[in-house]
Formats: structure tokens, C-alpha cells, sequence
């Protein structure tokens, strides 16, 4: 069976002042199987939420996106023109943003506000669009809903803001729906509610869910597969177990080692925790591996071509060739001396 | 998930609010709407507008009924002083007709061609605003200029200028009028959709697959609204004066009294029956003031920044 979401060679560019484009996403393969949990990781900057608005069709239009193909539920989106694509969004792709305080609009009631994506999708008539919203807002969890129904977005807390956004957006039960970092401006005992919900969701309407964040505990906890992008490429994909336990990339075992519940019986108070040096490349071309300036294990061919990915075991992909023991000409670039918390580039 | 965090969540409005839900009050969230109108109706200055509009209303729509007949009839002696025949209580003009009545009819005219132009420019600057601020782009170039042009000649002597062209008539001086106020809403509007446009809720609508003209109506232009409910109650004062000006220079609909008309009449005897200019003013600052206090009311009403949460 065809996987429900294909993404093959996805770039994303916006023109620089000198005629050209700079590309913050490049080359970038994704698969989503219906049903499952993918986990989209990366810092800040890396590309991340550009894929998701990407795939949404969201961008301006100043963006470029050039992309051999994105095949979702059987259908070719590259090249569908925008009716067509409007009629998918909301109703087979919905997305959940990060902001819940101002993903709502303020002067539509909750209620309201889910009523219309039913009215547009589904054809409903206002008062069965109602009485839908108001079992959404209970499905959602959101106590009282006959109450809440009314209420404006000012009335409810963040968390039951995200909830209300999460009623809205799987209101025509899609097929994909994609959060975008739906919990960093949640409070922490919150966070763990919305995503129980989302998980729960997912089960119940048996949608696919393509989760991006940067946070390692959530991906440890809720994905069945993990993508980690970095400064646009993807670097390494596993199912989250093998890459929890056996991370391949060295940003991967950086981003690991970095993270304080990874490192059982270590505490942040026991000791500085390890970082990776220096910060996230710009996206402005340059042959190379992005991660080069900042990897411990790069030698001389690295700066010089995007090694491909590799396929070292079964369901995992990355791309790095000394990660699996593939010999690279040249030698180191960054010794270990330099590679310290002192190093400044 | 556990159940016990449920009021913890709902605890958004402040003590009162949690105090109530167990105990079923229909704590009925005031709408945004109902919210706006009860911190209106709470400041006396809008109220004190509010009642001397009315008055001016009242007066409009009462005047069929007190004075059934032609307003620029002439009835009686010319030239009688307010106060000395009980059948003419503001006295008569230099032709012998009923200022009373002439004030009362003058009312209809001036409420309606300043409500009527206010409703011309409102359209017409909502619809280039929303369109030049939501498409940008040349349209908004385009747009933009046109505003520009409008705006840098000297909007009383176009208002002249498109009213002696046409026929003076009341339809002509309400779309004139309408014609010259435009470019201030658009203006207004076009800022406002510009901002609203990037918001995280418009890209959110985008993304449930709402279509362009759904979006301007539904998502942006309701919360475009405040700004432009102030300013055009204070464009229906300035229709008013425009008007009056317009009428007082002759301009006006010669078939109809109005205020202005009145004052432009009265003018030249002003030393020694200045009752014939001075009502129709005094008519005309009320009416204009009443405008602008409502406005200030709307203002702090409809100020997001003041708005204190009930």
C-alpha cells in the first residue's frame, strides 16, 4: 500500500537580494504511513515548521518550493491548483500551530469558529454544526462544552485554547494532521494533557501525525519514527527506539548527550551538561555537510560534497558516512582540543 | 486525563467566575459585542451624546406630524421674534415661513445625508482598503496612489467642485460627500488588514481551507471593525458639516430647508434677527457634538487596550 504522505526531494527557497534563491530546506525526503506518529526534530532554524507550511501550501508566495513529488493519500499535490488544494486543507490535512493565544480569532466565539470548518466542508447547516462543535469541544476534552461553545477565545486558558484549535482542526477528521510544536508555550503539566490528547486522537480517528518539536522528551515518549533535520537536511531517520539507544549522526549523539533525561542517573546540578559547539549554520550555500563546522568526527571530504544517505540497517537512514564506518579521505577537521565548550568559531 | 486539573484549567476568569460554575449560574459569557455596549452605555459622556442625538432624531421624525405642510411655505408675519405668537414659538424669517419648522425638517435632511454619506464612503473605503490590503502586491501600488490623489486635493472644494457638476440634489450631495470622505477609510481599513493579514488565526483560517473572500469577511474584517465604527461616527458629524457649507454657500438642494440653507438665509440679518442664524447653528454644534462624544465612547469602548475583562 502507498504510504499516506511521500515527499520526495522537497526544497524551499526564498530569493536573496542578488537574484538567486537561498535554499533553508534541501533535498528533503519524508514518508508518513496512516496511523503512525513522525516526529520531526530539529533546533531552531533548522527548517522544521518551513516543511510543515510547505506541505499545508501556507508559505507566502515570495517562497519557492520545488519538490520531485508530494504524493498524499494517493493524490499528486505538486502542481494542483490552489481550489484544489484549499479543499484538502481542513478537511484531509488540518494543522495545529504553536501560539494558541493568537491561532483563534479573538471576535468569533470557539464555537463558531469550529462550526464554520464543518459548514465549508461538510455542507452542514448551522444548527447541526452546532451540535457537532459542541461534541468536539467535549471529545477535545473541554469541560462544560454546552457552556464553552459560546465562549470567546480570551475566556479559556492557553491549554484550552490548543484544545479548541485541536477540535477545529481534526472537526472533518483528517487524514493527516500536522502540530507544529503544539506544546512549547504550554505550561509542563498541560503539555502532557495535549499530547495525551493528540495521541488519543490519533487512535480514535486513526490519523497520522506528523509531530515537529524540538523536544526530545515528547519524541522519547509519543513518536514511532523520528526524523532529525538539521540546517535543512535531513541528517538521520529511525524509528525513535534504535535512535534513542543507538543514535549514528554526530548531531544526533550531540543532541543526545546534551539532554539531561537521557543520561540516566545524571543530574544537571551533578555537572555541566555536554553541549555541541558553536551554533546552527546559516542556510547560505555551501558544499558540504551543514554540520562540519561543528562535528567532532569531520575530516577534509566532508566540507566538500552533501554526503548521501545511507541505509545502514533496516528502517534508518543517515546521513553521515563515518557514522557507519565508512573510511572518508582527509583528515580530521575539528581535533577534539578544538571541539571543547571553549571553542569559538 | 485526570479530571481534577478540569477547574484548574477553567480558571482563566478570575475568582468570582470559579466561584459560580458549580453552583449553574448561566454566567453567560458576555460577548464581545454585549461587552463593548455596557462599557459604552457605563460612561456618562457617550450617554450625555447618545440622549442629545436622540433629541435631534426625535425632532426629525416628529416633524411630518407638527408640521404637515411645506417647511418653505411662507406662514405668517416675516421677521417674528422667537417667543411672541404661540403658532410660530421660534418666530418666522424674512420670507414669513416657520423657522420651527424649517429647523425640524432641516433635521431629516442633515441626519439623513450625513448617516446616507457616511454609508457611500464606508463601502466604497472598505472595499478598496480590504482589497489593496489584502492582495498588495501593484494592485496596492495602485490603490494606494489613487488614495493619494484623493487625498492631496483640498476635499471642500472637490466636494464644490463634483456637486456643482452634478445637480445639486440631495442623492448627488450624498454621493459627492461619500466620494470625498472615501480615501480616510480606505486608508484606515487598508492599514488594518495589512496587519491583520500575518496574524497566526488568518494563517490558521488559510489553513483549514477558508477561500480568499472568507477570510477577508469572516477572519479580518471584524476585528477591522473598532477603528472604523469610531472614525465613521465622527465621519457623520463631518458629512453634516459638509453639507450645511455646502448649502450655506447655495449649493444645497434648492428643494429642501436645511440647517445650512437656513444660516446662509439668516446671514444677512444677522444684526438685527440674529435668531435666524443662531438656531440652526446651535442645531448644528449640538448635532456634531453629540456625534463626537459618541465617538469618544465608541473609542474607549471598543479600545482593546482599556478593555478591562468582566
Amino acid at each position: 500500500m502507498d504510504p499516506l504522505l511521500s515527499v520526495r526531494d522537497l526544497s524551499i527557497g526564498f530569493r536573496n537580494g542578488a537574484g538567486g534563491h537561498w535554499w533553508p530546506v534541501r533535498g528533503f525526503d519524508l514518508t508518513v504511513e496512516a496511523g503512525e506518529t513522525v516526529a520531526l526534530v530539529g533546533e531552531s532554524g533548522s527548517g522544521k515548521s518551513l516543511t510543515a507550511l510547505a506541505l499545508m501550501g501556507l508559505l507566502p508566495r515570495s517562497a519557492r518550493v520545488e519538490a520531485a513529488g508530494i504524493r498524499f493519500a494517493g493524490q499528486e499535490l505538486t502542481g494542483l491548483p490552489e481550489r484544489a488544494k484549499r479543499r484538502l486543507r481542513g478537511r484531509d490535512l488540518a494543522m495545529i500551530f504553536q501560539e494558541p493565544m493568537t491561532s483563534l480569532n479573538p471576535v468569533l466565539t470557539i464555537g463558531r469558529q469550529i462550526a464554520e470548518v464543518l459548514r465549508l466542508h461538510q455542507g452542514l447547516s448551522a444548527k447541526a454544526a452546532r451540535a457537532q462543535a459542541i461534541e468536539l469541544l467535549d471529545l477535545v476534552r473541554i469541560p462544560e462544552p454546552q457552556r464553552r461553545v459560546d465562549d470567546h477565545p480570551h475566556r479559556l486558558s492557553g491549554g484550552m485554547r490548543q484544545r479548541a484549535m485541536i477540535a477545529m482542526a481534526v472537526a472533518c477528521r483528517p487524514k493527516l494532521l500536522i502540530a507544529d510544536e503544539p506544546t512549547t508555550a504550554l505550561d509542563v503539566t498541560i503539555q502532557a494533557q495535549v499530547l495525551e490528547l493528540l495521541d488519543r486522537l490519533r487512535r480514535e480517528l486513526s490519523l497520522a501525525l506528523l509531530l515537529i518539536t524540538h523536544d526530545l522528551g515528547v519524541v522519547a515518549q509519543w513518536a514511532d519514527r523520528v526524523v532529525v533535520l538539521y540546517a535543512g537536511r535531513k541528517v538521520e531517520e529511525a524509528d525513535a527506539g534504535p535512535l534513542f539507544s543507538d543514535p549514528l549522526h554526530p548531531y544526533t549523539r550531540g543532541l543526545l548527550a546534551a539532554s539531561p533525561r537521557m543520561n540516566a542517573g545524571r543530574h544537571y546540578r551533578d555537572g555541566p551538561l555536554d553541549e555541541i559547539p558553536g551554533s546552527i549554520a546559516s542556510a547560505a550555500g555551501q558544499a558540504g555537510c551543514p554540520f562540519v563546522p561543528r562535528c567532532p568526527a569531520a575530516v577534509a571530504a566532508c566540507a566538500e560534497a552533501m554526503p548521501p544517505l545511507l541505509v545502514p540497517a533496516a528502517r534508518r537512514a543517515v546521513a553521515c558516512p563515518v557514522a557507519v564506518g565508512l573510511p572518508l579521505p582527509g583528515s580530521p577537521l575539528n581535533s577534539p582540543s578544538a571541539a571543547s565548550p571553549e571553542f569559538h568559531p | 486525563m485526570p479530571k481534577t486539573s478540569s477547574p484548574a484549567l477553567a480558571a482563566a476568569p478570575p475568582l468570582p467566575a470559579t466561584a459560580n460554575p458549580a453552583a449553574g449560574t448561566p454566567a453567560a459569557a458576555p460577548r464581545y459585542g454585549r461587552r463593548a455596549l455596557r462599557a459604552f452605555l457605563r460612561n456618562p459622556t457617550a450617554i450625555a451624546g447618545l440622549v442629545l442625538l436622540a433629541l435631534v432624531m426625535l425632532g426629525a421624525s416628529l416633524a411630518p406630524l407638527f408640521y404637515p405642510d411645506d417647511p418653505l411655505g411662507m406662514v405668517g408675519r416675516p421677521l417674528l421674534w422667537p417667543g411672541r405668537q404661540w403658532s410660530h414659538p421660534l418666530g418666522t424669517d424674512s420670507l414669513g415661513r416657520d423657522v420651527a419648522a424649517g429647523l425640524m425638517h432641516g433635521a431629516r435632511i442633515s441626519l439623513l445625508v450625513g448617516f446616507a454619506a457616511t454609508c457611500v464612503g464606508l463601502s466604497l473605503g472598505i472595499l478598496v482598503g480590504a482589497v489593496a490590503g489584502y492582495r498588495g502586491g501593484w494592485l496596492d501600488d495602485a490603490l494606494v496612489r489613487l488614495i493619494e490623489i484623493f487625498q492631496a486635493v483640498p476635499s471642500f472644494i472637490l466636494l464644490v467642485v463634483l456637486v456643482a457638476i452634478a445637480q445639486p440634489s440631495v442623492a448627488t450631495i450624498v454621493g459627492a460627500i461619500g466620494i470625498v470622505t472615501w480615501p480616510t477609510i480606505a486608508r484606515l481599513v487598508r492599514a488594518e488588514v495589512r496587519a491583520l493579514r500575518s496574524k497566526d488565526f488568518v494563517v490558521a483560517a488559510r489553513g483549514m481551507g477558508y477561500g480568499h473572500g472568507r477570510i477577508i469577511l469572516r477572519e479580518i474584517l471584524p476585528n477591522a471593525m473598532p477603528p472604523v465604527i469610531v472614525t465613521s461616527s465622527v465621519m457623520v458629524a463631518s458629512a453634516i458639516l459638509m453639507e450645511a457649507a455646502l448649502s450655506f454657500m447655495g449649493l444645497g438642494d434648492p428643494n429642501t430647508v436645511s440647517w445650512g440653507s437656513m444660516i446662509g438665509a439668516g446671514r444677512e440679518l444677522l444684526r438685527t434677527a440674529w435668531y435666524l442664524t443662531a438656531l440652526p447653528g446651535l442645531l448644528i454644534v449640538v448635532t456634531v457634538l453629540a456625534l463626537n462624544l459618541i465617538g469618544d465612547g465608541l473609542n474607549d469602548a471598543l479600545n482593546p487596550r482599556l478593555e478591562k475583562d468582566s
